[in-house]
């Protein structure tokens, strides 16, 4: 296996304890905010796994896939908050 | 070269993703949380999209990824901006140990007159 290999493999599993933390804070947090906001950081962290995808296999097209996901990822995150500052979602 | 450089660029994104998920755990409440996590995992992400870039090096993937840096910085800051605004005002508590709380002074002193 080549350095280049190594590296990405360290990278992957060090992505995979970021999720896992982010997991853990779903599971354990004790407000909705706190679970919202890691369901937040698990969408960025995704988005640094598609890149990384990207980059080591040399398909472009996913990042279209990245970039698509970093702009739509937050709508949740600001729905949820506008519900729990009392107001309707059309308003 | 390049991919020495890469690789350090992307070691970099990895290091602060994880300090920014161990914030995400350890620290005692949400606006901590909010805080530490957002941030850290936003400018890590940043630095994993240039080195991946540069790996790949076209014109077209430089540009994607500018737009796709600039959206990650404006959506995750806005979003969490709104998330603490929202959980302060539907009453979840401060840590114990915090000693100021502006925005609650805020709300009395519109309630006032």
């Amino acid at each position: 296996m080549t350095f280049f290999e190594t590296a990405i493999i360290v990278f992957f599993v060090g992505l995979l304890i970021c999720c896992a933390l982010c997991l853990h804070r779903i599971a354990r947090g004790p407000s909705a905010p706190d679970r919202m906001v890691a369901i937040d950081i698990l969408g960025t962290v995704a988005v640094g796994f598609i890149v990384i995808l990207m980059a080591v296999t040399g398909k472009a097209y996913l990042l279209d896939v990245a970039l698509v996901w970093a702009m739509i990822s937050f709508i949740g995150t600001l729905a949820l908050a506008k519900h729990l500052s009392g107001k309707n979602l059309n308003d | 070269m390049t991919e020495i450089l890469a690789l350090v660029l992307i070691a970099i994104g990895v290091l602060f993703n994880v300090s920014g998920c161990i914030g995400l755990v350890r620290f005692p409440d949400v606006y901590n949380r909010i805080q530490a996590s957002t941030k850290c995992v936003a400018v890590g992400t940043s630095f994993i999209i240039v080195g991946s870039v540069f790996l790949i090096g076209t014109i077209v993937a430089i540009l994607k990824g500018l737009v796709c840096i600039v959206f990650i910085l404006v959506t995750s800051s806005t979003a969490a901006h709104a998330l603490a605004r929202a959980a302060h005002r539907s009453g979840v508590p401060l840590w114990s140990g915090s000693i100021v709380d502006k925005y609650q002074e805020d709300i009395k002193k519109e309630a006032a007159p």
